[in-house]
């Protein structure tokens, strides 16, 4: 069983945890199209370290930031995602 | 040699000495026609039917690691066409019909068997939505009938048919002429048949990079040197986004790992396929005796052919739900393979930005049962510059179009399909 290090929990079981989607920068309401579309559909999607949103949903529920590597599944870093959310 | 009872009596009496082996393999020529990336079932099928069918001889795949090594050798084998949108319905039924003669066209035992698909419903929603599947199943021409709890426990004499499971079984909805066929002799026989017809298969050899002049793909760089090309199809499952990136292409993908297991063989007890309709669960029996059988995706991207116990146990639970019989059951085995989750749940076969280039990706949990119709319609696709009538909603724009092909109606969410 793998454990989260949940910043406001501790360790926690992975299972408490949902996967939300690959960090990218939340579009502008007013972008265009072609840039929602690429923000909504298209994945970096890389084998090794990748910036990932959780959300610790059987816990505290908050949207985590995470780097963990998709290969060996090792998680280098884990924060709470605030501010990374914002518009830019 | 062609394989018939004729060369196995031959072979018999010469102590099996003289069999050749079943595929060529040749140095790398310096051009080809079209090079497939991706010695998987559905890159040697379309290498099969480019021969085949387009007349197109001069054709290398080109694999990594062996030949049928991915998911081709790691899925759960079962073969169906019980879709809804017409644009998956058209396609799967199409493979479906050339899995039903897929061992003479090859003239190779794919142990393809018919014995039946069953989806179980638990709930009157569930019910209704069956219903729904099977009256658009039966409106696009695909057989399907509808089960009452009493016939599926005559069918499936094992299953708990009873009110004691949390979620009785209330019916099922059966496509007869689905079932289940040997993995490991799909990729073989399109091997052998492709490799007959001239085809290049050339294992052991990653491809590193694409050649490219101005917005056109001229070769790719391999591990063992350049190969040059008139077109490239891409066909590498879960690492589609990464051989993409290599041209510089970003992929409506995410790659997730899906496991599956094997029990000790056992004698014959289940002789169709099962699927549970309240958690997410199907099992079959091999030919071995062995139950094969598997559950979710484990829900996060993974490249590593490697899952967690969580969704064992989860699938499990439901495996025991539907069949008490098995509590006592030991595994054998348990492994992961990578799955390329698109978008919608659907295929991408289609062309790309970058001419001469072209893409066969998408497959989520159901690419095996695709292969020989994916085979079919790439190999059009590459040879015509153009998709085909199957395939033609498969493209890689609809999901800036909104032309999105969503059997479930999950979203853009790629592990919920």
């Amino acid at each position: 069983m793998q454990l989260f290090n949940c910043p406001f929990c501790g360790p926690r079981d992975q299972s408490e945890f949902t996967y939300v989607r690959e960090v990218a920068p939340v579009p502008a309401l007013d972008a265009s199209q072609a840039t929602w579309q690429a923000y909504v559909y298209d994945r970096d999607n890389p084998r090794g370290p990748h910036r990932e949103w959780w959300h610790h949903n059987h816990g505290c529920r908050q949207i985590l930031e995470l780097v963990r590597d998709t290969l060996t599944h090792e998680v280098s870093s884990i924060q709470a995602a605030r501010g990374t959310r914002a518009t830019k | 040699m062609k394989y018939s009872v004729f060369s196995l009596l031959k072979q018999a009496f010469n102590g099996h000495q003289g069999w050749p082996m079943a595929w060529r393999n040749p140095e790398p020529k310096k051009h080809y026609d079209v090079i497939i990336v991706g010695g998987g079932g559905h890159g040697l099928a379309t290498a099969f039917y480019l021969a085949k069918n387009h007349g197109i001889k001069n054709v290398a795949v080109v694999e990594k690691g062996w030949i049928g090594g991915g998911n081709t050798g790691r899925n759960t084998t079962i073969v169906r066409s019980n879709y809804m949108p017409d644009e998956n319905a058209h396609f799967y039924e199409w493979s479906l019909k050339l899995w039903h003669q897929l061992s003479e066209e090859l003239n190779y035992n794919v142990m393809f068997s018919p014995r039946g698909v069953l989806n179980l419903a638990h709930s009157e929603g569930q019910r209704d939505a069956l219903f729904r599947r099977g009256n658009r199943m039966r409106l696009n021409g695909i057989d399907c009938e509808w089960l009452t709890r009493e016939e599926i426990e005559r069918a499936v004499p094992h299953l708990d048919c009873s009110d004691v499971p949390r979620f009785p079984i209330i019916g099922g909805l059966i496509q007869r002429r689905g079932g289940t066929a040997r993995h490991d002799a799909v990729a073989w026989g399109f091997a052998r048949a492709a490799s007959n017809l001239g085809v290049d298969i050339i294992q052991n050899c990653e491809v590193q990079g694409f050649v490219r002049e101005g917005n056109r793909i001229v070769g790719v760089e391999t591990s063992t040197g350049r190969l040059n090309a008139g077109r490239v199809g891409i066909a590498v499952a879960g690492n589609s986004g990464r051989v993409a990136a290599m041209a510089g292409l970003k992929l409506p993908i995410e790659t997730h790992v899906l496991q599956a297991f094997v029990s000790e063989p056992l004698k014959p007890i289940i002789d169709t396929v099962v699927t549970y309709g309240a958690g997410h669960f199907y099992v079959s029996q091999s030919d071995k005796g062995e139950l094969v059988m598997g559950g979710d995706l484990d829900f996060y991207p993974s490249y590593g052919q490697k899952g967690n116990l969580p969704i064992v146990e989860e699938a499990i639970t439901a495996g025991l739900q539907m069949f008490p019989i098995l509590s006592r059951v030991r595994m054998l085995r348990q492994w992961g393979g990578v799955m390329d989750m698109s978008m919608d749940g659907s295929p991408i076969i289609s062309k790309t930005p970058i001419d001469n280039l072209y893409l066969n990706a998408g497959w989520c949990y159901g690419g095996f049962k695709a292969t020989p119709g994916s085979g079919w319609v790439f190999a059009h696709t590459i040879a015509n510059d153009a998709p085909h009538a199957f395939n033609q909603g498969h493209t890689l724009e609809r999901f800036a179009n909104g032309k999105v092909i969503d059997d479930k109606g999950a979203g853009p969410t790629p592990q919920w399909h």
